[in-house]
């Protein structure tokens, strides 16, 4: 399995290369990816069938316990084959339907990428793979969406699409620290059998929020449910693929996958079918005052994700049943009808439904499988969507929790599904024919393929709901409801309860679609409550979060060092007081034994840094340096440390070879502050040297950790045959510090190289358009200088600054 | 001595912030040496001073023969040294580089000229 | 301030110079078992090879050096990084050390080790950076 989900990767990282060799093949060769991936997951039918669980681990780090271990169950295996099966169909379409485009190829890995990583999120057993998964699906849709990315719209939506999933993803993050810390690992086979441990875990309403977050943007459920239909500005096959049958239903999945831990609970109960039910007729509403056919299609997946959440929330067996009948009715008609709605567009040239009309003889095996998707869609027998409808009016009125509200939504959401069936099917290919910017034409056999299929299985399995039933929906809905179920799946079920809000739902969808235009019209007098929607509310963020970065940026990074200094002093001595006083109280240990020439010492340096700090001249202040140094470095001997005194001293002479050849090619001194600023910063300098000094007297009395000095004193000679233990801690207890400080001491050696060798002249990199956009050129600069150089030159130290 | 060491470290520490909250660039550099030094002596006092037994083993021991200084802080001492010559050189270089091309050793007035 | 030295300065790099590099091997060798190592060691040698540079300038000390400064600095980075890799050959963690000790005529004894390797590894490194400041600093100033 773990092969399934890199050959994806791996092909994708091949394809530019085959597209030189297969061209307009290419799209057919990928395919054959999927499909034999297809036939090896149809090949484990009868394992799963038999409620085994496959589990294939893979070490991965071992040191830290980490592996990469796949799981294949009922659920994961239905996801599985819709994401191959769905996948071999959309290369194929997508063939045709981008045919001849610049950035086909591109198109390709990235669908690619995406489809590997849908099928690791299903397939993973950690969660923590599982998330990298999902943020991966999240980056190829943001990719996808936004394919056409000279279209600024098409921008916007991937953004904002990729800005909510990825916003979700972090809430998820969180749930599932929660959740491995609730049920003591990360691995969902150990999950799954902790349910009643975490049913009673303190944090479990926190918790299922945080994971609620995740999957409720996912797939798209209210108030988040915005970005799915402006996600349809994607290329059609990737709307059919990611925002139909598979990546939306991610977030329905996770929740699927945990609902034997998690569900059943008053929160899981509570939360579940209202935000569901809420959707679903949200989606259906806004599904039938739009005209734009993939509009119509969003709003109306939209409605199944609502659906799908609604039946996880009520939790009878019927409802786990109706669940996974559900997911596989909606993604074979939804996907084939997407498929129809980009063959429509691509042959009439218009996305609208209302130009379009009478193309049944001009598109005739269109029209076929999109009545068929259709009629399955609007849940009419013998199509399989019936099936679910059935199952789903059962599993609503066996519910237990927010009953009336959930079923008078779901009733509404049913009849104003029928409706959207019949303007997404009638419209188009029924009545007079309308002129439409191009001429009609029937599409290719790569874009028929796929809707045909797709379509026939609806049927296939509306005629034998049975076999679905024994080969994907019962294994599925066992897997979800964490025990065995078993039930025959039936087209007719006798005259009941759910048979007669079918025929209601029916008459008042009929009556809908009739009166579309009318509808419309009354309808819309609700658009200025709808603009004052989430997505208001999503702009109202986004502005804020502008809104707050340029104020923070012209308030807190203002380019000022002085202040930042003063900040960064200032909440260190703050936070650092603040501790040291509370837990540690003032440590005044006066038992001072000192020696002349100690002392001595110690008044030469303080003298020193005296003379340095008011001295006027610099020649006074270096020299003064030199003896603050010198004095440190007899501090050093004294207090036996040889080794730190020999270094100093040779730190120090050398210093003082550096700032003669550099400091004097500066100004002098300046006196260029006011005597307020000075008072401010002889303030900020007294805390931090009063704190300094408090933090030795506690630092010398209190010993919070053993100290593991003795031991490296012990084993110096035994173990490192060195007798100096400083070395032997530089050069070998210690060695990869000091490595990775002789790098640092590279780094700062080639950046005075660059600061002072490389000039724009020789630069190659250097940009002096860039440069001069950091830094226009001062009045006083030119009379100097040549001002393009000062702009050029200007942009090394720009980037030093920024990240030091 | 410790007290006094401490007293000193931060006298040290004081001066050294004073002297790079100053607007002249050049009192910055001053205020960066000053700096190291400061902390160098804090590591070092804070980990106690010890008089005369420097962290060496005689030859042919297999241990120091009493207590000794602890070796631990000198080595991290040791190479901040080394760190902050390479540092104190970065930054008299950058400063060097900054005010040949903004003619400017004033940091308000740098700060005016990277808008 | 490249003006060329006096007479005294002259004499005293020539002869200081071979001086200071002898004493500054001796100070690398024995850092193991005595005050020196690496960082010291290679400190004198490059105030030994910026005293050379005051007196004859930049141009000469390049010629002395042989090698580029910032070359030294990664051949420095390379035995640094190379000392880690022989104790991988035993299966043993990174960087810890290996100990060669080969018998000399006379009863003495070289420890030859990885730490050793690494020692001069960071004398090489703190040579190369030190001459690199230095040189490209004069060469700057007499550009």
């Amino acid at each position: 399995m773990q092969f399934a989900v890199f050959s994806g990767f791996l092909l994708a990282a091949f394809t530019p290369l085959l597209s030189a060799r297969f061209r307009d093949r290419l799209g057919w060769v990928l395919a054959l990816l999927p499909a034999s991936l297809a036939v090896w997951f149809a090949m484990q039918l009868p394992l799963i069938m038999s409620g085994e669980v496959l589990v294939q681990t893979m070490e991965w780090i071992p040191g830290l316990g980490i592996s990469l271990t796949m799981t294949l169950d009922g659920l994961s295996l239905l996801f599985a084959l819709l994401i191959s099966v769905i996948g071999t169909f959309v290369l194929l379409y997508a063939s045709s339907y981008l045919h001849g485009h610049q950035d086909l190829t591109r198109f390709y890995v990235v669908l690619l990428s995406f489809m590997a990583s849908m099928l690791g999120l299903v397939l993973s057993d950690s969660l923590i793979t599982l998330f990298v998964f999902w943020e991966l699906t999240s980056i190829t849709s943001y990719l996808l969406i936004g394919f056409n990315h000279q279209d600024a719209s098409a921008r916007k939506a991937a953004l904002q699409g990729l800005l909510i999933t990825v916003g979700g993803g972090l809430a998820l993050l969180a749930g599932m620290v929660l959740l491995a810390q609730g049920a003591g690992s990360y691995s969902l086979q150990e999950i799954l059998t902790q349910g009643e441990v975490l049913r009673e875990y303190p944090l479990y309403l926190p918790m299922l929020l945080c994971l609620l977050g995740g999957a409720f943007t996912k797939s798209a459920q209210f108030p988040f449910h915005f970005w799915l239909p402006n996600a349809m500005a994607a290329p059609t096959p990737v709307s059919s693929y990611l925002h139909s049958a598979t990546m939306v239903k991610a977030g329905v999945y996770l929740l699927a996958r945990l609902h034997p831990a998690l569900g059943g609970t008053e929160a899981w109960q509570f939360i579940l079918p209202l935000f569901g039910a809420t959707t679903m007729f949200v989606g259906a509403f806004m599904a039938i005052r739009s005209t734009g056919i993939k509009k119509l299609l969003a709003y109306s997946t939209v409605m199944a994700l609502g659906t799908l959440t609604l039946l996880l929330g009520i939790g009878t067996e019927k409802a786990m049943l109706a669940f996974a009948a559900f997911l596989l009715g909606h993604s074979l008609y939804k996907g084939a009808l997407f498929m129809v709605a980009g063959a429509l567009d691509h042959s009439t040239g218009t996305k609208e439904v209302p130009e379009m009309g009478g193309l049944r003889h001009l598109m005739p095996v269109t029209m076929v499988a999109a009545v068929v998707a259709g009629l399955s869609l609007a849940g009419l027998p013998p199509l399989f969507g019936f099936v679910a409808k059935e199952l789903m009016f059962e599993a609503v009125l066996g519910g237990s929790v927010l009953k009336a509200f959930t079923l008078t939504l779901a009733f509404a959401a049913a009849a104003l599904g029928i409706a959207v069936a019949g303007v997404v099917v009638l419209r188009p290919f029924f009545g007079a024919l309308k002129t439409t910017p191009k001429k009609p034409h029937e599409a290719d056999w790569p874009m028929l393929a796929g809707p045909l299929t797709l379509a026939f299985l609806s049927l296939l399995f509306g005629v034998m709901p049975g076999m679905a039933g024994s080969l994907l929906v019962l294994p599925a809905s066992s897997a979800v409801a964490g025990y065995e179920i078993s039930y025959g799946l039936s087209l007719w079920h006798g005259i009941n309860a759910p048979l007669l809000l079918s025929i209601a739902s029916l008459i008042v969808g009929g009556l809908v679609f009739r009166h579309w235009d009318a509808y419309r019209a009354k309808v819309a007098v609700l658009n200025p409550i709808i603009a004052r929607g989430p997505e208001a509310g999503y702009f109202k963020l986004m502005d804020g979060l502008v809104w707050i970065a340029d104020w923070q940026t012209r308030w807190l990074q203002n380019g000022s060092m002085r202040n930042y200094l003063t900040v960064i002093l200032l909440t260190f001595v703050g936070l650092t007081g603040y501790t040291l006083i509370w837990r540690y109280q003032l440590h005044w240990n006066w038992d001072i034994q000192v020696q002349l020439h100690e002392l001595v010492t110690v008044g030469l340096l303080v003298a020193a840094t005296t003379v340095v700090f008011l001295t006027r001249s610099r020649l006074g202040a270096v020299a003064s340096m030199g003896v603050v140094g010198f004095a440190v470095a007899l501090i050093f001997i004294l207090f036996s440390a040889p080794d730190l005194g020999i270094t100093q001293i040779l730190v120090e002479t050398l210093t003082v070879i550096l700032l003669v050849l550099v400091l004097f090619r500066l100004p002098s001194f300046g006196n260029l502050s006011t005597p307020t600023q000075r008072i401010r910063d002889a303030l900020v300098a007294a805390a931090t040297g009063v704190l300094m000094t408090l933090l030795i007297m506690v630092t010398i009395d209190v010993q919070l950790v053993p100290s593991i000095s003795s031991v490296m004193i012990e084993q110096s000679q035994p173990l490192a045959y060195g007798r100096n233990i400083v070395n032997v801690i530089l050069v070998d207890f210690r060695s990869l510090d000091t490595l990775g400080e002789i790098f640092v001491l590279a780094l700062a050696a080639l950046g005075v190289y660059a600061m002072l060798r490389l000039h724009p002249e020789t630069a190659p990199g250097a940009n002096h358009l860039a440069g001069s956009l950091i830094l226009p050129p001062l009045k006083k600069q030119a009379k100097k200088s040549p001002p393009k150089e000062c702009a050029s030159t200007a942009q090394p130290e720009q980037g030093k600054e920024s990240a030091s | 001595m410790e007290p006094i060491m401490a007293i000193v470290v931060g006298l040290l520490f004081a001066a050294s912030v004073y002297m790079m909250l100053r607007r002249s660039i050049v009192k910055l550099v001053i205020g960066l040496m000053l700096l190291s030094n400061a902390a160098n002596l804090l590591i070092f006092t804070a980990s106690g001073l010890t008089r005369g037994a420097p962290p060496l083993i005689p030859e042919g021991a297999m241990a120091p023969l009493g207590p000794v200084a602890d070796p631990l802080p000198q080595a991290l001492i040791l190479t901040a040294i080394v760190i902050a010559f390479g540092v104190l050189a970065f930054a008299v270089v950058l400063i060097h580089r900054a005010y040949e091309i903004v003619q400017a050793d004033d940091l308000d007035q740098m700060k005016e000229t990277d808008s | 301030m490249m003006k060329p030295g006096t007479l005294i300065l002259y004499a005293a790099a020539r002869f200081l110079l071979p001086l200071q590099l002898i004493f500054s091997l001796f100070l690398l060798l024995r850092g193991h078992d005595e005050p020196g190592g690496g960082f010291i060691a290679g400190l004198v040698a490059a105030g030994a090879f910026s005293l050379y540079l005051f007196a004859f300038g930049s141009e000469v000390t390049r010629d002395l050096l042989r090698i580029d400064p910032r070359t030294m600095i990664g051949i420095g980075l390379l035995f640094g990084v190379a000392s880690a890799f022989p104790a991988l050959i035993h299966g043993q963690a990174f960087l810890t050390a290996q100990w060669w000790p080969i018998a000399l005529p006379g009863g003495a004894e070289l420890k030859l080790s990885t730490p050793l390797i690494f020692d001069i590894g960071v004398y090489l490194a703190v040579v190369g950076t030190v001459m690199t400041f230095v040189v490209a600093l004069a060469e700057s100033e007499e550009a």
